[in-house]
């Protein structure tokens, strides 16, 4: 039956992308456009190319290209002993990945969505998050895991949880959640050099969305770091602090912010572990207005963890209290009206930075 | 499983009962003819060991021929498996499924669940230590021999005392491998230094065997500043990378996947070495087991897979933890070559294991080894399994079954050991143990800077804030801290 979700799924992710999320935007300088399924796709193959002993294992990533496409052509470049079609067992081949990266190769793991991770979580928080701390530094476990987490459209509710907060509360992982093409590119990368384990939490319904990308971007030295957050959107009234697709809403909402005369600056985190906390304080220093957006489930989240960080260190210039905007209190429901109701809004997101504002939401 | 019912001694009586099931089949099944019975018994392909070493099964599905590890890609319509041979010579038809040819039968047959007869066990020494005749191993040297004997005699000595120690307060927690000496020694010796060990936790013998000192282990147990895991884990959670012994981890079974991953590494860089990785009866029930196993055998990874098959997990006996005839036949239902050894016969487990890895490291192919033993000791220093299991049946394989014994009547048969050097091994090793305890109970603990470090590669400034503020809390506060943990 699962095989048959799976490939409803497959069929989503080439269906067209609603408008809501259409982040398309037009620059006047000729920079080239990139989808993020490209920008994933040249990563993992400038990072094959460049260390012999980084390889890629999964559930069709091989002979299929890729559940979503993002390892196209890498099965024909690099052969089966580097892209490895697993059989269906997450917790067999999390288990068998960590263990390479205990002898030292540098696994790159897909999970078909985060959602599959549960059943490999014990390997990944006991077998890889844990074991340098454990074995004192003699055992390094460099590995990546990714694969598309959070709500697609109409999967469901076992095919659409966030799962950036559990792994963030975790130490001895790191966590990224790119947006951009120019994220996934250097987010990427970054993680396969670094030595610890990287879950690496990517977006369904982005992998077609193309962004502008600069030559420095499509360079193959090219890496972002990791821990460090990115002012999409300079401002001085109020912070919204965003993830992932949310990141998109956030700069719509901003737009619609403008014509009220809210002047926005937008954050994207980019690193949900380490989260970078000095960025989000000086920001809300500057603005004192703190919204925090996530498709996740509102308890426990990320959200929680920025407005307790600000709460913390930046009390005193707090102007209101902290808005979080997050995903509805329920498993994702299927239908498209409901599924709708259940994620945040580029509105609610209005609404949030509005009443930050103490303006009438109406 | 009938070997470890209450009673041992009536192993036979209950062989007997289940060879009875047999004729019951037959009887049963009107439809069951008896060359229909004799095809589930063919289900058990034995590797012949009448010449060693023949390390290849004419039986045995072979699709790639030399050592380079090429992968099988989807080709349904040419096939080179081999079956079983087409049974009552019926001229039945055959499907070319994707998987290979199928042979159809109008007879409905299911395949047993249990086998007629268990799977053969292993086993070159008799009870009394004495070669049976015409068995088949590889021989060991003198020397060899002589450090088996006294590493089997060390780990005993060891276990005695640090459990005496926990009794004692000195110690927080420890795990004897009293009765399974042999399969830790034995199967050490048999291994080369490059091969990758993934331990549960009831092989420190492997540990002791590459060179871990008995400072080094009392090190770890005591927690203290010179444990190479920096205090961070309860006792026996050993491990050393110089000596390629992964560090012990609680989970169970979890090291089972880890080792095929190594052990696919491994062949990935064409090494001569292969992973080996142990696990108890108990932890053959884990999910792990099964999917690490499938991998294996379909990443054709040379990976020992060794199982300590003693009886008992923690309270549970081998009749509740599984149905199947032990372990080593659940080998061919993944494609894995698989055998049943007497674990507590030090030259049967040292030839089986030797021959494993020829063929796991030549063969790029798995292994599975049944090493069928019993837990003598108590399952941790937490457990009192005379509350579950009847002391005498304890106190009968502690003496009558003591794989340490059995290979000493062996290498005193040969002449190469002798009462004198049984008294002054014994005697050394004691006074070498106590004193490295009294060594590592004196020496100071690791200091707080150690609570930070190895959670990244790099130390994250929150963790170096948090280290700052904790030595400033406990410089204002000295009362409310500890005096002897250095800073």
């Amino acid at each position: 039956m699962l095989g048959i979700v799976r490939q409803k799924m497959l069929e989503q992710s080439l269906k067209k992308i609603p408008p809501a999320v259409s982040v398309l935007r037009s620059y006047s300088s000729a920079a080239k456009q990139m989808t993020i399924r490209d920008a994933l796709n040249s990563a993992l193959d400038e990072e094959m190319s460049a260390d012999s002993k980084v390889f890629l294992m999964g559930e069709e990533v091989g002979e299929y290209q890729g559940a979503y496409k993002i390892t196209k052509g890498l099965l024909d470049k690099y052969g089966p002993e580097r892209v490895l079609d697993t059989p269906i067992t997450e917790a067999g081949f999390t288990g068998v990945a960590v263990g390479a990266a205990y002898y030292g190769v540098k696994p790159v793991v897909e999970f078909m969505t985060f959602n599959f991770s549960m059943q490999a979580i014990d390997h990944i928080i006991n077998s890889a998050a844990k074991t340098n701390y454990m074995s004192s530094g003699q055992i390094s476990v460099p590995i990546v895991f990714r694969g598309p987490n959070g709500a697609a459209a109409g999967v469901g509710a076992q095919h659409s949880q966030c799962y950036a907060a559990w792994y963030a509360s975790c130490p001895g992982l790191k966590v990224l959640a790119p947006y951009s093409s120019e994220d996934a590119r250097g987010l990427l990368k970054a993680a396969i050099r670094d030595p610890d384990p990287v879950v690496f939490l990517e977006n369904e319904l982005l992998y077609g969305e193309s962004f502008p990308v600069s030559d420095e971007v499509l360079d193959s030295s090219f890496c972002l770091p990791i821990g460090k957050a990115k002012i999409e959107r300079k401002g001085k009234d109020v912070t919204i602090a965003a993830y992932s697709k949310m990141v998109g809403y956030a700069l719509k909402a901003a737009e619609t912010l403008e014509k009220d005369g809210i002047d926005a600056e937008v954050i994207n985190l980019r690193s949900i572990r380490p989260l970078d906390r000095s960025m989000i304080n000086a920001s809300v220093r500057k603005t004192s207005r703190l919204v925090t957006v996530e498709e996740a489930f509102p308890q426990h989240g990320v959200g929680a963890e920025i407005c307790a960080s600000i709460v913390e260190e930046s009390f005193a210039y707090l102007d209101a209290p902290v808005e979080r905007i997050a995903g509805a209190d329920v498993p994702m429901p299927y239908a498209a009206n409901l599924e709708r109701m259940a994620v945040p809004q580029v509105e609610d997101i209005v609404r949030a930075a509005k009443r930050t504002c103490y303006r009438s939401v109406s | 499983m009938a070997f470890y019912s209450k009673n041992p001694r009536n192993i036979i009586n209950n062989l007997k009962s289940k060879v009875g099931l047999w004729s019951l089949m037959k009887q049963s099944h009107g439809t069951c003819s008896y060359s229909s019975c004799l095809n589930t018994i063919h289900l058990h392909r034995f590797l012949p060991l009448t010449t060693l070493p023949q390390f290849t099964n004419p039986d045995s599905i072979s699709h790639k021929k030399g050592h380079f590890p090429h992968f099988q890609r989807f080709q349904s319509t040419t096939t080179e498996k081999q079956i079983d041979s087409v049974p009552n010579g019926e001229q039945s038809q055959v499907l070319d499924f994707p998987g290979g040819k199928v042979v159809f039968s109008p007879e409905m047959r299911f395949l047993s669940e249990s086998p007629s007869v268990y799977s053969q066990c292993y086993r070159v020494l008799d009870d009394n230590g004495q070669l049976i005749s015409h068995s088949n191993f590889v021989p060991v040297s003198e020397e060899v021999a002589v450090k088996m004997y006294s590493n089997m005699v060390t780990l005993q000595t060891l276990d005695t005392i640090f459990y005496e120690a926990q009794r004692q307060g000195r110690i927080s927690f420890y795990v004897t491998s009293i009765g399974e000496e042999a399969i830790n020694i034995a199967s050490a010796a048999a291994l080369t230094s490059d091969d990758i060990v993934f331990p549960q936790y009831r092989e420190p013998g492997v540990l002791l065997w590459r060179g871990f000192t008995l400072q080094e282990f009392a090190n770890q147990c005591f927690g203290n500043k010179a444990d190479y895991g920096k205090g961070r884990q309860m006792p026996i959670h050993y491990g050393s990378n110089k000596l390629n012994y992964f560090t012990v981890a609680s989970t169970i079974a979890t090291q089972i996947p880890h080792a095929v991953g190594a052990a696919y590494s491994l062949k990935m860089d064409k090494k001569d070495a292969c992973a080996v990785t142990y696990f108890g009866d108990g932890g053959t029930s884990e999910g792990d087991f099964h999917a690490a196993m499938n991998f294996a055998a379909v990443t054709e990874s040379p990976v020992i897979f060794i199982c300590r098959n003693n009886g008992w997990a923690i309270s549970t006996p081998t009749s509740d933890q599984f149905r199947s005839d032990g372990i080593a036949v659940r080998g061919q239902a993944y494609g894995v070559r698989s055998i049943r050894v007497d674990g507590n016969d030090a030259l049967a487990m040292y030839s089986a294991v030797h021959s494993a890895r020829h063929m796991a490291v030549n063969e790029h192919r798995p292994i599975l080894i049944e090493a069928v033993t019993y837990r003598v000791g108590h399952h941790s220093t937490s457990d009192d399994s005379t509350k579950y299991r009847p002391a005498n049946e304890i106190e009968w394989w502690r003496m009558a079954r003591d794989p340490v014994t059995r290979f000493r009547k062996w290498i005193e048969i040969n002449g190469w050991w002798g009462s004198e050097a049984e008294s002054q091994l014994r005697s050394s090793i004691r006074s070498q143990l106590l004193h490295a305890i009294q060594i590592a109970e004196r020496a100071e603990k690791p200091p707080v800077n150690d609570l930070f470090t190895d959670v990244y590669d790099n130390i994250p400034s929150n963790l170096r804030e948090q280290e700052k503020l904790l030595k400033e809390t406990i410089n204002r506060h000295p009362k409310d801290y500890p005096a002897d943990v250095p800073i």
